[in-house]
């Protein structure tokens, strides 16, 4: 019951991802960070098969980093997020597939503009304003369906965020221990 | 539930007309009841052949990828544009590759010879079994009741408007009795020397 919620803004991607670290009804841990930088300026947020997903995401950091440090440039978000769903594509048809769904929140300093992409396990993606997996998805996606729209503010962005957590907080049957807001813009990957 | 051509959503449809051919699709991508995006066209472009993919999203990514590649290489090799007849075959063998673990995709080809400037469309079962048809073809979860509307709307003959009036209404007519399709379409109406591409307004449910 993980929640991992993005939505773009103007020139930023605001991105939450639950707090708590659960293993079947014990809380494990509440200051647990669901997300990985992979790029100066694209962060990954992940949920599913505990073990999978935090493999995924190194995997992939470790070889966009490479590829940065090979190449000396910087992915965009969309070919990251190419490279990442290819790996997820070719996971998926092997003996045993990662069971990872993933945001990837990215600014791109070249066009100037926010991303953010939804990856499933089955390696799906879509380019979207907003965007959350799991039950989270249910109860925010109405929401934000209502509130979001082009090209608002980080400050009416994180107030969107706000109401989404305040109705997390109030349906789902157990406690996330709250979130962690990141926001990406053109100064990078920054907490709050 | 969990069949695989039917997680995601989606229809394609494609007719002929008189010198022209027609090609539509929704733009719904769900997860099972939720839709996840209202903007995931199904249809591609590879040279004088358009191609619809429906089935698992998963797939109709990756086929389009691959197709991309594959035509870019018959360009270079050939040094000319693929026309949807020999398009339609490299589909197929494409998709019999993988005949023991297979795309899970219901794909629609269509488009104008530029040499004999005949019409061509034909569909695909997910093993690349070509099923060729002078009228139309349909593909993905509204294929039945896509059937129905083409079966009743469709005549011989129809010059490119009266066409894209008639693919139009097929589309719309049977998506909104679908659950897992809509949210937005787009038609294409393919005449010798223009393609016109319109997106269509429709209900939001």
């Amino acid at each position: 019951m993980d929640v991992i919620i993005g939505l773009t803004t103007k020139d930023a991607v605001i991105v939450a991802t639950s707090m708590a670290a659960v293993r079947g009804v014990s809380i494990l841990k509440s200051d647990d960070d669901k997300t990985r930088v992979v790029a100066p300026h694209t962060l990954v947020a992940y949920t599913g098969e505990p073990g999978d997903t935090v493999q995924f995401a190194e995997y992939v950091q470790a070889n966009i980093q490479l590829h940065g440090m090979r190449n000396e440039t910087e992915l965009s978000p969309p070919a990251i997020t190419s490279f990442v769903r290819s790996e997820l594509a070719k996971s998926l048809r092997s003996r045993k597939p990662y069971q990872v769904n993933i945001l990837i929140a990215g600014y791109d300093t070249a066009t100037e503009k926010p991303y953010l992409y939804w990856v499933d396990y089955l390696a799906s993606s879509a380019q979207l304003p907003y965007a959350a997996h799991g039950y989270a998805a249910y109860y925010t996606l109405s929401l934000l369906d209502r509130w979001h729209k082009k090209d608002i503010s980080l400050d009416e962005g994180m107030k969107i965020m706000e109401m989404c957590v305040t109705e997390l907080r109030t349906r789902l049957p157990i406690d996330f221990k709250g979130v962690q807001i990141k926001i990406i813009d053109r100064d990078g990957v920054r907490t709050v | 539930m969990s069949d695989p051509s039917s997680i995601n959503g989606g229809s394609v449809v494609a007719m002929v007309g008189k010198d022209c051919v027609a090609i539509g699709c929704d733009m719904r991508l769900g997860m099972q009841a939720l839709t996840v995006s209202n903007d995931f066209p199904k249809i591609f472009q590879f040279n004088n052949a358009f191609l619809g993919l429906t089935g698992l999203a998963t797939d109709v990514i990756t086929l389009s990828e691959v197709f991309r590649y594959k035509v870019n290489l018959y360009n270079l090799r050939e040094e000319r544009k693929i026309e949807p007849e020999t398009f339609a075959n490299l589909v197929s063998s494409s998709l019999y590759e993988k005949r023991f673990g297979p795309y899970f995709v219901g794909p629609v080809v269509a488009g104008i010879n530029s040499k004999s400037g005949k019409p061509y469309i034909c569909g695909f079962d997910l093993i690349g079994c070509i099923n060729f048809a002078k009228d139309f073809v349909v593909g993905g979860t509204s294929s039945e009741q896509l059937f129905g509307m083409c079966e009743s709307l469709w005549e011989p003959d129809l010059e490119p408007d009266d066409l894209f009036e008639t693919i139009s209404q097929s589309l719309l007519n049977a998506q909104d009795r679908d659950a897992l399709s809509g949210w937005g379409a787009i038609v294409y109406i393919i005449t010798k020397d223009k393609v016109v591409k319109r997106l269509l307004k429709t209900r939001q449910d």
